[in-house]
């Protein structure tokens, strides 16, 4: 079917800025196909249904909005924790301010120097989960990455991962517009935590393929934080074998445009996939969970947890899908999204759903939105403790459920301290 | 201590008015204890008293300590030496009751100029405070009264009252929900409490908190007024007969 002619032309002039890297080696092949896709699908638009909450138009333009980038922080969030960092600025990998990428049990590679190894593991996982996660709904911003990266990292852990990895992530052009692709793979019994932080670019499309092998766990903590005019779409495709676990948690502050995509295939039998996030938003902000769990195995678990504090007109979004295939019996599915407006001007949009064909599951879903409980305010205060810090107190109530989903109490400490401090500057 | 004068206070939203004139004075050493039927006011009085939303004063003044506290924020109320048990303590969940304390505790002291209480004198002090009410470190370390019983979340105000020594303590129908042995422990910790320079103002529907919890005065409050005050024996009256005879004899 053609492309309406609006859809066609902002896609043409999208693709007349990018160009495939000149030694693509074997991501070639995956990039031609994305590239295939997407001229296929066009790129989003306000009209398409799985855009009607939040305008593409700034991540779909052919030049990304520019935006004053952020002096590096002194502290970055997850200084306390033993890592390895990787750091990209602007979107291009910087070796001399990575540390060494050697760490017992992983095995850590750039793609710009990977796709041009005659073998590599990642050759057949590159663009694999993102062309399979069209399905039913397409994600053409994520195809578009598959056809253009210009850097990433493919991680391949096959035993118990020493310490996590850190992607660190700089932005420090006005007008950069990073396309990165990271590859993950945990093999059998294996277990890996990513960790992700720091404003990329003036625009940042980022895709994560995470292929969990059978009985391999991963674990994601990502932060976004601090540039208020981050414009950024991500992706997770996950694809969770037998007996494994996937935890994934994000916390995001600031952002006038943040779309977050994370699609999970559970393919094997006894399998857990928890997805969370807490969310703080002060004006001119839009944030956008985006979230669809298939189930395709027996018994497998999977969670979602989302919590949004909005005020001064921000803007929240949850679409959130549990699919559970014919045959995937004993499923476990809870999904919440809820929203804490902390004035009249803010609005959370949420489309939860639920889409069944076993007839033996246990799935449940609710989402809310509501003012600070007056009564809970009250108690605190006639205890002495003011209104502003008792407001900021509920805040984080509100945020626990979300917050809990992350394991590492050292790296859950971290985040309530990171998101109190945001609060205590961001009061009234 | 507590002064309230021909108070009349009403609902904000529909302005009914519930406080129609009330007069009652708290000293410091006494316990003081109100009883009356449902929708008395009883309650009321209490919310109004601590600063609850949803109430508006419209006549009348109370003060504690000389201070005229209608005007202050519910915070500042506290920090003025004001403290109100719930009869349904909230829950929070994600807020650790430690955390919760310690946060009270210091807003008090740096509103009255205090220097903050370091974390080992706080946690000394919570720790002995809460064994005598018998809260074990396990409860301690749960979000605000989350997963408490009845009686524990009870105890629970009582060990923040005991940590934050109000000037006057008001306590909203604490034995509601109680067993015995529960009613016996909160009183017990609300005697360890009573000194010359504090005052108690102790809700409730129920002669037989009082069997633990001595009053030196009863009052009786009907229709937003209290219509009859007396000692320990008006307590025992009420048991017996009911206040059917008192708002009678009132009228």
């Amino acid at each position: 079917m053609a492309l309406p002619q609006a859809k066609l032309t902002a896609t043409e002039d999208r693709l007349a800025r990018l160009s495939m890297p000149e030694a693509p080696g074997w991501s070639a092949l995956p990039r031609a196909a994305a590239l295939a896709r997407v001229e296929t699908m066009g790129l989003p638009g306000r009209r398409d249904e799985y855009w009607r909450f939040t305008n593409p138009a700034d991540l779909v333009a052919a030049d990304p909005v520019p935006s004053t980038h952020h002096a590096r922080q002194k502290t970055q969030v997850f200084d306390q924790m033993d890592r390895v960092r990787l750091v990209f600025v602007d979107g291009v990998f910087d070796a001399a301010a990575s540390d060494d990428p050697a760490l017992a049990g992983v095995e850590i590679t750039r793609l710009a120097e990977a796709q041009e190894q005659d073998i590599h593991w990642a050759a057949d996982l590159y663009g694999t989960l993102e062309a399979q996660g069209h399905e039913p709904v397409e994600r053409p911003l994520a195809a578009l990455n598959t056809a253009y990266a210009t850097d990433g990292v493919l991680i391949r852990a096959t035993g118990k991962a020493e310490k996590p990895v850190n992607l660190v992530y700089f932005h420090e052009s006005e007008t950069s517009d990073a396309i990165l692709h990271h590859v993950i793979k945990v093999e059998s019994g294996a277990d890996l935590t990513v960790l992700e932080n720091g404003p990329a670019a003036a625009r940042f499309n980022k895709v994560m393929e995470v292929d969990v092998a059978d009985g391999g766990a991963f674990h994601h903590v990502r932060a976004q934080g601090r540039d208020h005019d981050r414009r950024a779409v991500t992706h997770i495709f996950a694809r969770l074998g037998a007996e494994s676990l996937f935890k994934s948690f994000t916390m995001t502050v600031n952002g006038a445009l943040t779309r977050n995509e994370c699609i999970i295939d559970m393919t094997g039998d006894n399998g857990v996939a928890h997805v969370a996030g807490a969310c703080l938003g002060d004006g001119d902000f839009l944030h956008d969970d985006t979230v669809f769990i298939t189930h395709d195995a027996e018994n497998c678990e999977s969670r979602q947890v989302f919590k949004k504090v909005l005020k001064n007109g921000a803007t929240g979004v949850f679409q959130g899908k549990i699919l559970v295939q014919p045959g995937a019996q004993k499923t476990d599915g809870y999904q919440i999204s809820q929203s804490l407006l902390l004035d009249d001007d803010s609005q959370f949009l949420a489309k939860p759903e639920l889409e069944i064909y076993a007839d033996d599951v246990a799935c449940s879903h609710g989402s809310t939105s509501g003012a600070i409980d007056e009564t809970a305010l009250f108690y605190l205060r006639s205890r002495g403790v003011p209104k502003s810090e008792a407001v900021d107190l509920m805040v984080l109530s509100f945020l626990a459920e979300a917050i809990e989903e992350i394991e590492s109490a050292e790296i859950r400490e971290e985040i309530v301290e990171r998101l109190s401090r945001w609060l205590s500057r961001h009061r009234g | 201590m507590l002064e309230i004068k021909n108070l009349k206070a009403s609902l904000e939203e529909e302005g009914k008015e519930i406080l129609k004139g009330l007069d009652l004075t708290v000293e410091a050493g006494k316990v003081h204890a109100i009883m009356g039927p449902n929708g008395s006011g009883k309650s009321t009085l209490s919310y109004v008293l601590a600063g609850r939303g949803g109430y508006e004063v419209t006549e009348g003044a109370a003060t504690l300590a000389g201070a005229d506290i209608l005007e202050m924020e519910p915070e500042e109320r506290a920090a003025a030496g004001l403290f109100l048990a719930f009869q349904y303590p909230v829950e929070i969940p994600g807020v650790g009751n430690m955390t919760f304390l310690r946060t009270a505790v210091n807003a008090q002291r740096k509103a009255r100029g205090q220097e903050e209480m370091d974390a080992a004198t706080f946690l000394k002090e919570v720790r002995a405070k809460a064994k005598d009410l018998k809260i074990d470190a396990e409860m301690l370390k749960r979000p605000v009264n989350m997963g408490f019983s009845g009686g524990e979340k009870k105890r629970n105000e009582i060990l923040q009252m005991a940590m934050l020594e109000p000037k006057v303590c008001i306590l909203d129908e604490t034995d509601s929900g109680l067993d015995v042995d529960a009613m016996k422990l909160v009183a017990d910790g609300v005697n360890a409490m009573r000194s010359p320079d504090r005052g108690f103002l102790v809700i409730t529907h129920y002669q037989r908190l009082l069997d633990h919890i001595v009053p030196d005065v009863v009052h009786i409050m009907v229709n937003g007024r209290i219509i009859k005050t007396g000692g320990p024996e008006l307590a025992l009256e009420v048991e017996k007969n009911g206040y059917a005879n008192m708002i009678e004899e009132a009228a």
